[in-house]
């Protein structure tokens, strides 16, 4: 919503500056986003005589002006303009001065070699219109060396307001004066509503069928006006307002919406059949609008409609077939009051938003329609000439607003203010409140918004200054803080910054990907339905998509080394599962003096991520198996899952299939892993007591046993095997070798398993470890494996 | 001259000679071995009368310990030296490099979030979650914003064609306020939480992206107002930004879940760079950071509550926006390219857990 400090002052008497205006329209709520002075932005340029033209020595299209600027010697000025000529009376701006419209500065230059100290400006280089085939020719008595701003009438600010969707009284001048006035930046001036003086009864007939969209619709006609251009001080009004005049009929109602916040609809009478109806859409039906575009209202919309159909939509938009034009003589006005559901949900069905609607849809006073008919039958009266017929009242606007049975305290209750009974009831009754004496509060029906006590006390407070709400401590409790972090915050935190220590970097990715990528993920579950764009459709059912783009993206950028992660959820359809993705590309160790040739990544180093996270994560890790992939991304013999038992899958890990390399563009080694963070299970609660621990006083001993196996047994099977051939003497079995080829049979491989053996009390005599010794061949045996000769 | 000295003189000068270890010990062999000079002297003690043994005795064993000595000495200086040698010979430029390991990083909003929950819980604030997905009762509805409302238009919604069992609509939460409502339909007051997470709007420029993070604070309980608003607004922005010099500034707004309704600036200062810094108890201007209010009776009574007995506030706030305006980022896209150069940049270690004796800020 944009006014100028001039079209402000029709409402309020006030001696306020610009500043001081602007300051108190942000501090009551009103937000300004920008002020334009263009008195401020056009103050160096004057106006000046151009005496006399005569043709640049070195140039065809330049002339060497001299120039009476009203200061001083006349002026040189070499000037390209067609129509700069000796007589002129323009706009010169000085060197040194700023000019908008080019973006330059002015300076002394020589032009083609003639000095030249300022400029002659067009309409363009001043940013007033697009005009630029001359310089500006002003009336020939115009005052050498006045302020071009001031004789222009440009003198008056335009002040930009951002208007909250509750305040539709501000959508019109003289609710912001109201509100300014209650501020106390001056008086709102009483509204001169005018008395017309009718002949005739209004000779369109006005129905309304549709009560329920319309319930109340007011107009009159016109009979022979002059449909001409609106007079200049409209015009310009309009223009600094950011509305593009028209016709004055047209204007007409634009100004009386912008100025009292009343939008108005005027049809050209010879373009109607017959009378007008307020009913609801027809199927089949159709109408061009004011902006060209073709609408078919349905039966859940409100049109005005003639007896060939209908002509607009009611509170939104007017039709082309029905509007004036210059050679209108007869014009209904229309000043409706339309439902603001029905309103918002129409203009939400077809997209369309326009002036209208905004205001309708947030409710416009419904006391306006006598006033608003006739203040717009005064200006076409003035504008335009003609005789106004009798107004047409179809309908009844709904007058009744709420009484609210106010406590004087909740100022204090709710907004922590103190603020005297008094200045309470005097901030209300400025703003247009009826206040009795016993604190019944009546809501004036220009404010739709307030309809409870916290309403009236956000008034008392924006008016009173919101900067006077004293700073107060919420309580404390005693002692130092409590944690607040749930298991699965703590969680999340340690993966994360267990990441980051083991030398991955987080990354926040998009939480839609494309349908493609979705696909080759096993599809997503989740579509938008208007999403922004195609890359950015269906929310991911896995992590691995973003990942492995920004992984692309890096390496596009020369990266050699790609270690990226993620926490965040996965969307699937039975909820919101939170993830931890990690992607490794290309080399894990570059190229080095010590160790040589780079070394790419594999799905090792993915399972040692997983396994590193899940620790940190609280996962029982020794309990982790180590099982076939589930999904199809996997290369499905370079992959698998961490499990705790068949079903309880904690992590996928693995090299990608080929066509998943292929899907994302990237031709480097690559491994991955997704973490299930809510797989895991949450740790058993405790105190913070460890259980009773001494070390062994003795020295375990260690005993290396290599196998056979037949090649399709997991190295796992096998060292939990023998892990627990005797569960007291053996604390440990590692896997420390892996060899096939000479001298192992064909479809066979040895493993060579270191194992540990804790004494207890006593140190172990030869023949208790060969016992022990004998229970491992025993047990591996169970797996197949024979103890290598 | 006797026999004994001269073979003393003669075995010294031989191990004085001896250039190596195998070269002395051939010296040792010759003299003290089985069949060594030294050796065959002290045999012949064996067959003298007491009273040569008396003259030759002490003159041969001197002789022995002498040469013994010798030996010694020279071994450990033929030994040193053969170390010294050693070592020399294993001299590395010590300027090679070595391999730095990986160097990982949090993401900025992630470190945000931490500090957020850092601060928070020093003023009791818990840390509350919700879905993503949300309904449209949740994201609008019970938030005051019904149907036809135009606040509903301005949020840019993103929807799915699905609907929930109760027949609402399901779109991506345009705010985390969602988290309000879920949060007092599932525990009785007082309330004291912050929401932080991923929001989503459709709407894409230089500043803004489609999806973003936000926290949501809620506080609900008996007695509290607009001034526990404000010192709350303070307190956590006076922490966060680590300044205690920051000035806000409420300005009267409205979103329609709160009444009254607040929008909050702080005052910021230029850089000598011309950047914007936030603090300065002199501003140069004011930059809006937050939206806020006193929960509205409406929503309150939605979520199963009775207004006359529990009131509070609640405000929101985006978290990329703070971590710009604490860590000087230009360009929120960033934020979401995954591009290593700006997260190695812009990152943190991972040991820069914010804590409240630490600093919340790295």
């Amino acid at each position: 919503m944009k006014l100028t400090l001039g079209w402000l002052k029709e409402h309020l008497e006030t001696s306020a500056t610009l500043d001081e205006v602007v300051v108190a329209l942000t501090r009551i709520g009103l937000e300004v986003e920008g002020v334009d002075d263009p008195a401020a932005r056009l103050a160096p340029f004057t106006v000046a005589r151009v005496l006399t033209a005569e043709r640049h020595p070195q140039a065809d299209k330049l002339q060497v002006l001299s120039v009476d600027t009203g200061k001083g010697a006349p002026v040189q000025v070499v000037c390209g303009a067609p129509n700069a000529r000796a007589g002129l009376v323009g706009v010169f701006g000085a060197p040194g001065t700023y000019v908008p419209g080019s973006d330059i500065t002015l300076k002394v230059a020589a032009i083609r070699g003639v000095e030249s100290r300022g400029m002659m400006c067009s309409m363009r280089e001043l940013q007033l219109s697009d005009e630029h085939d001359g310089i500006i020719e002003l009336p020939a008595d115009t005052p050498v060396g006045a302020r071009f701003a001031d004789v222009a009438g440009l003198a008056d600010p335009v002040i930009d307001l951002s208007i909250t969707p509750n305040r539709q009284d501000c959508m019109g001048v003289r609710g912001i004066a109201r509100d300014l006035a209650a501020a106390g930046l001056g008086t709102l001036k009483s509204l001169n509503v005018p008395a017309i003086k009718a002949s005739g009864p209004c000779p369109i007939d006005i129905a309304i069928e549709d009560e329920e969209g319309c319930p109340a619709f007011y107009g009159r006609v016109v009979r022979d006006v002059a449909n001409g251009a609106s007079p200049e001080w409209m015009q310009a009004r309009l223009r600094a307002v950011g509305q593009r005049p028209i016709s004055a009929l047209v204007d007409i109602t634009n100004y009386v919406m912008l100025d009292l916040g009343r939008p108005l609809h005027v049809y050209d009478v010879a373009k109607l059949s017959g009378g007008i109806v307020a009913r609801r859409g027809r199927a089949g039906e159709s109408f061009v609008a004011l902006n060209g575009k073709s609408y078919a209202p349905t039966e859940d919309m409100t049109v005005i409609a003639d007896a060939s159909g209908p002509l607009g939509l009611g509170g939104i938009i007017g039709g082309e077939a029905s509007g004036v034009s210059e050679t209108t003589t007869d014009v209904l006005i229309e000043c409706a009051w339309f439902t603001p559901e029905r309103i918002a949900r129409t203009g939400q069905a077809l997209g369309l938003s326009t002036d209208a609607r905004q205001r309708f849809e947030r409710g416009v006073d419904p006391a306006s329609l006598d006033d608003g008919l006739a203040i717009a039958t005064r200006l076409i009266k003035e504008l335009c000439g003609g005789q106004p017929s009798e107004p047409v009242r179809a309908g009844e606007p709904p007058l009744s607003t709420p009484i609210i049975d106010y406590d004087v305290h909740a100022v204090e209750v709710l907004g922590g203010l103190k603020v005297a009974p008094d200045r309470q009831r005097q901030i209300l009754r400025e703003l247009g409140f009826g206040v009795d004496g016993a604190w019944n509060v009546r809501v004036p029906t220009w404010r739709r918004d307030v309809d409870g006590i916290a309403d009236l006390v956000e008034e008392i407070v924006r008016i009173e200054g919101i900067d006077k709400v004293p700073s107060t401590p919420l309580p404390r409790a005693a002692g130092v803080a409590h944690p607040t972090a749930t298991p699965a915050q703590r969680m999340e935190r340690r993966v994360r910054r267990a990441a980051a220590a083991r030398g991955l970097n987080e990354a926040v990715t998009w939480s839609f990907i494309s349908e493609a990528e979705a696909a080759a993920v096993g599809g997503g579950r989740w579509t938008l339905a208007n999403p922004i764009s195609e890359d950015l459709k269906v929310m991911r059912p896995s992590l691995l998509p973003g990942l492995l783009a920004a992984a692309a993206r890096n390496l596009a950028r020369g990266a050699q080394s790609v270690r990226l992660f993620e926490v965040g959820r996965r969307y699937l359809a039975d909820g919101e599962r939170p993830t931890l993705g990690l992607v490794l590309v290309g080399q894990r160790a570059s190229r080095d003096w010590r160790a040589g040739k780079p070394q790419p990544f594999d799905l090792f180093d993915a399972k040692a991520e997983a396994l590193a996270l899940l620790a940190q994560a609280g996962a029982p890790a020794d309990r982790l198996q180590a099982m076939p992939p589930i999904s199809e991304v996997y290369h499905p013999g370079r992959a698998g899952t961490l499990r705790l038992g068949p079903k309880s899958v904690l992590a996928e890990f693995g090299e990608l299939h080929p066509n998943m390399l292929r899907a994302f563009g990237i031709d480097a080694p690559v491994a991955v892993a997704e973490i299930h963070l809510d797989a895991i299970p949450a740790a058993r609660a405790g105190g913070r007591m460890r259980d009773a621990y001494r070390p062994p006083l003795l020295q375990p001993v260690t005993r290396d046993f290599a196998f056979l196996v037949a090649a399709d047994v997991t190295a796992d099977a096998l060292v939990r095997a023998v892990r627990g051939a005797d569960k007291t003497a053996i604390v440990a079995a590692r896997l420390f070798d892996r060899f096939e080829g000479a001298g192992v049979p064909q479809g066979q491989v040895s493993l060579a398993v270191e194992v540990t053996l804790q004494p207890a009390a006593k140190s172990f005599t030869d023949a208790e470890i060969a016992a022990v010794s004998d229970k491992v061949v025993a047990a591996a045996a169970k797996v197949g494996a024979t103890l290598r000769g | 001259m006797s026999e004994t000295d001269d073979l003393n003189e003669r075995l010294l000068a031989d191990i004085a000679s001896a250039e190596t270890l195998p070269a002395l010990e051939t010296v040792r062999i010759a003299a003290l071995g089985k069949q060594g000079s030294v050796s065959a002297l002290l045999k012949t003690l064996g067959g003298m009368s007491p009273e040569q043994r008396q003259v030759e005795g002490p003159r041969i064993n001197g002789l022995r310990e002498s040469v013994s000595a010798a030996i010694a000495a020279r071994k450990a200086a033929l030994e040193g030296a053969a170390l010294d040698a050693r070592l020399a010979s294993e001299r590395v430029d010590v300027s090679l490099p070595v391999d730095a390991g990986a160097q990982g990083s949090v993401h900025p909003v992630a470190q945000v979030m931490d500090e957020l929950a850092e601060i928070f819980a020093d003023m009791g604030f818990a840390v509350a979650t919700g879905p993503e997905i949300e309904d449209d009762w949740h994201n609008f509805t019970a938030l005051n914003i019904p149907e036809t409302h135009p606040a509903r238009a301005m949020h840019d919604t993103f929807y799915f064609d699905e609907r929930d069992a109760n027949g609402h609509r399901m779109l991506l939460r345009t705010h985390t306020s969602p988290v309000q409502i879920r949060t007092m339909l599932g525990q009785q007051p007082p309330i004291r939480i912050i929401a932080p997470g991923r929001t989503y709007r459709s709407d894409s420029d230089a500043t803004h992206t489609p999806m973003f993070h936000q926290v949501e604070g809620l506080v609900i309980d008996k007695g509290v107002t607009l001034g526990h608003l404000k010192w709350t607004l303070e307190t956590f922005v006076r922490a966060f930004f680590e300044r205690d010099d920051i000035v806000l500034r409420l300005r009267p707004s409205y979103f329609p879940f709160t009444e009254p309704s607040a929008e909050v600036d702080v005052g910021y200062t230029r850089d000598k760079e011309g950047r914007r810094v936030i603090g300065g108890a002199e501003p140069d201007g004011w930059m809006e950071i937050l939206g806020s209010g006193m929960v509205h009776p409406k929503v309150i009574a939605a979520c199963g509550l009775d207004p006359a007995e529990w009131q509070g506030f609640a405000f929101g706030c985006g978290i990329d926006r703070l971590a710009m305006l604490k860590y000087g980022m230009d360009d929120l896209r960033a934020f979401f390219d995954g591009d290593l150069r700006w997260l190695r940049h812009y990152g943190f270690a991972a040991l820069d857990v914010p804590t409240l004796s630490g600093g919340v800020g790295a």
